[in-house]
């Protein structure tokens, strides 16, 4: 047992780990801090664009959208982080990942967010249109406040979804948490770090899974 | 332009990306069978399990779909790899993808049927057991067959899901469609393998897509 311990749980490795993967900590919260609102700027666009167009304008969105649900997120993340620089557009490391990782999930926030638009009466936007509110207006007091609070459960699995995605950009060679990680085990030829940072991946979404399941949400997300 | 579509990379790419689909297809079924059968199967002990000292099995099955859906996929393939040789336990890169993607469709899947399962109205129970039926027989021929159809949109888009992450395999060296195509981008600094690879996903995973939306509109869940 101890010398399990010893193996996944060295407390010297990863007393001297520990500074490597704070930093891969910090860089994975930072691509959260461009995937999370971009993603949730982008999926609302998208959700108004397709409640605002005619009906062609909605189904050619959809099918947009689903041809980039088409692509593993991490194989559109290696074509635009190692596609771009053929087009002469070389984004520095984090901006790429957040550039792919937001195009991936802002498809996820805008259904989930048109699917809130939907999920209220038709109704509504008579009343309120016939107070003389505008559309804009109408979706802005009237739409918008019930329909997120309706998918809030499903905003929050998507923003879990959106987290575990910034592990993708350890591929492309990104120092987040789990790059780091791989690089403490390969220096002290030891696992424990890789065990750390999954544990400290843990740590930091296990309370958003109990929240999730508090406010009512599943695991239904779309692919 | 031209780099991007170079026919002649896009020639020496194309056998190594041919068997790469064979690959990300084997490993995608099999995941996905293998997740959603653990996920039935963790369903059914949850929902069949009563008395005292079994209480905590419903617990811990629960604490497994809550950690395998905290944890990303691609951590979990990467312990799985790389750490695992450290206890003893060699897995070959599709070994380690198959388990990790099979664990975490598991959980998900566990989570979907139990939610299904939860979603039947307790009378159906009742009146089922009240015809003489046993607990087993009530649970397969009436809850389950009304909880499964709940279940397919949801669970369709995360087998969709399963095998889009497939890709993930390609960090372990799995030659499947990704890997291949990385590796002939290496050799030749053209984008084009990478294109060639897309395209493919695309081919495979847009219908499927296509599908999912249509479940979800058809079984009008949400």
């Amino acid at each position: 047992m101890s010398e399990f311990f010893q193996t996944f749980l060295n407390p010297g490795v990863m007393a001297e780990s520990s500074g490597l993967l704070l930093r891969g900590l910090w860089v994975t919260v930072q691509a959260c801090l461009i995937v999370i609102p971009g993603g949730l700027f982008f999926g609302a666009g998208l959700a108004l664009a397709q409640t605002l167009a005619p009906a062609w304008g909605a189904r050619s969105l959809s099918w947009g959208v689903d041809l980039i649900r088409a692509f593993p997120p991490l194989v559109l993340l290696v074509l635009i982080v190692h596609g771009l620089p053929f087009l002469r557009i070389e984004p520095p490391p984090l901006l790429g990942v957040g550039i792919a990782l937001t195009i991936n999930t802002s498809t996820y926030y805008g259904e989930i967010l048109r699917a809130g638009i939907l999920s209220i009466e038709p109704t509504q936007w008579e009343a309120a249109r016939s107070t003389g509110l505008g559309t804009a207006a109408t979706l802005r007091h009237v739409i918008l406040p019930q329909g997120v609070r309706n998918v809030l459960p499903d905003l929050a699995g998507n923003t879990l979804e959106a987290v575990k995605l910034t592990s993708l950009a350890s591929v492309v060679a990104l120092p987040d948490l789990l790059r780091m990680a791989r690089v403490a085990q390969g220096v002290h030829f030891n696992p424990s770090p890789l065990i750390l940072a999954a544990v400290l991946y843990l740590a930091l979404l296990w309370p958003l899974v109990r929240l999730i399941r508090r406010m009512g949400g599943r695991a239904v997300l779309p692919a | 332009m031209r780099i991007f579509f170079d026919p002649e990379v896009l020639a020496a790419a194309w056998p190594g990306i041919r068997s790469g689909i064979g690959v990300t297809l084997g490993l995608a079924l099999t995941s996905i069978a293998a997740g959603v059968a653990l996920g039935l199967l963790l369903a059914t002990v949850r929902a069949l399990i009563r008395g005292a000292p079994l209480r905590p099995v419903g617990g811990l099955i629960a604490a497994y779909a809550d950690v395998f859906r905290a944890m990303p996929p691609l951590v979990l393939l990467v312990v799985l790899y790389f750490a695992a040789p450290f206890a003893g336990i060699e897995l070959s890169g599709f070994m380690a993808a198959f388990v990790a993607l099979g664990l975490v469709l598991g959980a998900s899947a566990e989570e979907i049927f139990w939610a299904g399962i939860t979603s039947v109205n307790r009378g159906q129970w009742e009146a089922a057991l009240s015809t003489g039926l046993s607990r087993g027989e009530a649970f397969r021929r009436v809850v389950l067959p009304q909880a499964v159809r709940l279940t397919i949109p949801p669970l369709t888009n995360r087998a969709i899901a399963t095998g889009k992450n497939t890709a993930l395999a390609s960090v372990v060296a799995v030659p499947e469609v990704l890997n291949q195509a990385a590796s002939v981008q290496a050799q030749t600094a053209s984008p084009a393998p990478l294109l060639l690879a897309a395209g493919v996903y695309v081919a495979l995973f847009l219908p499927l897509v296509r599908i999912g939306r249509w479940l979800e509109t058809r079984f009008h869940i949400r």
